[in-house]
């Protein structure tokens, strides 16, 4: 689904992201764990064509992402607040997405409904505006925008920050069942190695913007991962 | 500790993000100060033997006037005037002592071009005063006292920014004190000039604004350090939201989404709604034009007819789409229509110049002509101006920070001069045209040919929309980039 090829990012000679190959099938739950600045969102801004390769591409089913926008339609994302629309409420704010993503109001609804239990009552019906909102409430919104519109590619950047312990267990299950689906692609980053061993089936470490773990998930990669990110 | 402070200011100077276009237009702003400084000048110089000439006194008509003069200045401020934006919140934990941030917050507002630039007259004034053979010591006083009067309205745009619509209340106040004037109903002067002439005669009268002023700055002072709170003088103020579906624009399609956006944008948020006011106000522009026929030339009655219904254009128009610039991450990563969202904003522009126009037509009381002018100069703003201003935006690279309810602290100040800076080229060509057109034959050719050109540029409009889109392409990133840094 997702081809990475002899990608690099480059910041007046320093070079924040560099991955030779990286191959994301279809169906994949990715993740990807590092330190700060390791280049996670570096690379997720790439994938979204928010800033410009050094070097190399990447292919988004097929559609190489700084060339053709063909990508947006099946591609959902959410890396920050900048993703939310402060003035609007929650529920306009899901309404819109699905107007820009061909639902109407019934499948938003739908879609809404489903996730009552993960908006613990604190988003929708509560007359604020999402600029007013908590920042785990906020994130709570992008998380659930990214599922409008049935993406085949879902990248979630740290959706674990900012959440309550409740919320970070009906998160994974989201994630988990995003995941089980074999037409999407989840792809999420995270500083906490056991949330993202839970839900992924792949886990990629990066440290200084290059790939220095590759691994399919099963019992011993939390322990390999601690091992390696030990102090 | 305020070394810290101005090393602080340096450098959120020195590295916001549109520096390079900050300064060029600093420096442009600075010529407009030289400007208005000469003209103040001159005014200070001229006013005195102008009024002598017209067999008045001069310092008596002035007094007469200052009250006049201290209420524009104040509506100016409460236009114009930022307060100054710190970013405080951070240096709440860090260990500055309360005062002494707050003393820096106010120093800074003195330093302002707002007060100065009244020295530039009441300077050459006093000065010509005293050579006139005025006794010294009394222009001194009263001199004294006219910067108490400046610095009370700077203190007093400090204390009232917090509050909304009072730029209406204080405009319509002048209105009214003017009207009642001009009609001879009621003459607020006979009552103020006494005490400005007291200002001047009685040699402790002085003492009354200065101790004024000091109280205010005390009064300031306090509400600042005990507004100085995350939860009160420096927090967010939470509105009541309402879900909004407005679904009868869905029959439009992508506009229609786009549309329904843009509507709350502008309802919802402080910046876009003050642009709203801005247009009302321009409406009142052509009055100054209109009424004084022997001032003006009329080639720039053109001028006038274009501000009167181009205010939403302008103030708008301008920040496309650095309108949607806190969220413009989004909008890249989902599957936008360009075309669309600039036709959302277009149609927005439209409607306003349209409105606007209708509602100009108060200035038939001037004739048909004027009227005239003003339909014409909606035609070239719909037909033009609409598409110059797009082009424009599409290179800004301004953030907008749309959450200016920042409480006491905040950027309240959402008019700025810059935007009136960009949009003066616009009005060129329609002035060239109409120049042209009246030589050559008679004002009606000047009208007809800037008409045709508004339609002219109508006809043009998906071409232009193409070239917008390419050029929001080829600047996506650095547009990113740019809106990333709060400014």
């Amino acid at each position: 689904m997702i081809q990475v090829n002899d990608l690099s990012k480059t910041y007046n000679g320093t070079t924040v992201l560099k991955i030779k190959n990286l191959e994301i099938p279809k169906g994949q739950s990715f993740g990807l764990v590092g330190n700060n600045g390791a280049g996670k969102t570096t690379f997720f801004s790439l994938l979204l064509d928010l800033i410009q390769p050094s070097t190399g591409h990447i292919i988004n089913n097929e559609i190489q992402v700084n060339s053709s926008e063909n990508w947006k339609p099946f591609t959902a994302s959410f890396l920050d607040e900048s993703f939310l629309i402060g003035y609007l409420t929650p529920e306009e704010y899901f309404y819109f997405i699905g107007d820009l993503r061909g639902q109407n109001k019934a499948d938003i609804d739908a879609l809404l409904a489903n996730h009552e239990e993960f908006f613990n009552g604190e988003i929708l019906k509560n007359k604020k505006y999402l600029r007013d909102l908590s920042k785990g409430n906020q994130k709570k919104v992008g998380i659930i925008a990214t599922l409008i519109g049935n993406p085949e590619v879902v990248i979630l950047d740290e959706p674990f920050a900012n959440l309550d312990p409740t919320t970070v267990n009906r998160l994974k299950k989201i994630i988990k069942e995003l995941a089980e689906n074999p037409d999407v692609t989840v792809l999420v980053s995270s500083h906490d190695l056991l949330h993202t061993v839970e839900v992924c089936d792949r886990i990629v470490a990066l440290n200084k913007g290059e790939v220095v773990k590759d691994i399919q998930t099963s019992a011993e990669t939390l322990q390999e991962l601690e091992l390696f990110f030990a102090v | 500790m305020f070394e810290k402070f101005i090393y602080l200011e340096w450098k959120a100077f020195t590295r916001s993000a549109s520096f390079a276009t900050n300064l060029g237009l600093k420096i442009l702003m600075l010529f407009l100060a030289i400007y208005f400084a000469l003209v103040f000048l001159a005014l200070g110089i001229g006013a005195f033997y102008f009024i002598r000439k017209m067999n008045l006194e001069p310092l008596v008509t002035v007094n007469k006037f200052l009250i006049y003069y201290f209420l524009f200045d104040l509506i100016i401020r409460l236009l114009l005037q930022k307060i100054p934006v710190m970013n405080i919140r951070p240096l709440l934990v860090l260990p500055f002592k309360k005062p002494t941030i707050v003393h820096f917050s106010l120093g800074k507002t003195m330093l302002s071009f707002f007060n100065y630039a009244h020295a530039f007259f009441f300077l050459p004034f006093s000065v010509v005063l005293i050579m006139e053979g005025y006794d010294v010591v009394s222009v001194l006083l009263w001199h004294l006292a006219m910067i108490s009067l400046i610095y009370i309205n700077n203190f007093l745009n400090i204390v009232l920014n917090n509050k909304d619509n009072l730029f209406a209340i204080f405009v319509g106040i002048v209105i009214v004190l003017g009207g009642c004037q001009y009609y001879h109903v009621f003459d607020i002067t006979n009552y103020t000039t006494v005490f400005f002439e007291g200002l001047f005669h009685t040699k402790w009268l002085f003492l009354l604004p200065i101790s004024a002023l000091i109280g205010l700055y005390y009064v300031t002072f306090n509400y600042f350090k005990n507004n100085l709170y995350l939860d009160s003088g420096l927090s967010n103020k939470h509105q009541i939201a309402k879900t909004e579906d407005l679904t009868w624009l869905n029959q439009f399609g992508t506009l229609g989404t786009f549309l329904k956006n843009d509507i709350k944008l502008i309802k919802r948020n402080k910046r876009s709604k003050t642009t709203v006011i801005m247009s009302v106000v321009f409406l009142f522009y052509g009055l100054l034009f209109f009424k004084n026929h022997a001032l003006y030339n009329p080639v720039m009655h053109i001028f006038a007819g274009i501000f009167v219904s181009g205010g939403f254009l302008f103030t708008f128009g301008q920040f496309v789409p650095s309108w949607d610039s806190s969220y413009y991450q989004l909008m890249m990563t989902q599957n936008i229509p360009y075309r669309g969202y600039l036709s959302s904003k277009w149609w927005l522009i439209v409607i306003a110049t349209v409105i606007s126009t209708i509602l100009s037509s108060f200035y038939l009381y001037f004739g048909w002509h004027v009227y005239l002018t003003i339909v014409v100069g909606a035609i070239y703003n719909i037909g033009v101006n609409s598409h110059l201003v797009l082009l424009a935006g599409a290179y800004t690279k301004t953030p907008i920070d749309l959450d200016s309810s920042k409480g006491a602290f905040g950027d309240k100040k959402a008019f700025n001069v810059n935007t009136m800076l960009i949009s003066l080229p616009k009005l060129l060509l329609p002035l060239g045209l109409y120049w042209i057109g009246s030589t050559l034959m008679s004002p009606n050719l000047g009208l007809t040919m800037v008409a045709i050109a508004g339609i002219i540029g109508f006809a043009l409009r998906d071409k232009v929309f193409s070239l917008i889109e390419k050029i929001y392409k080829t600047e996506k990133y650095k547009t990113i980039a740019a809106y990333k840094q709060k400014s």
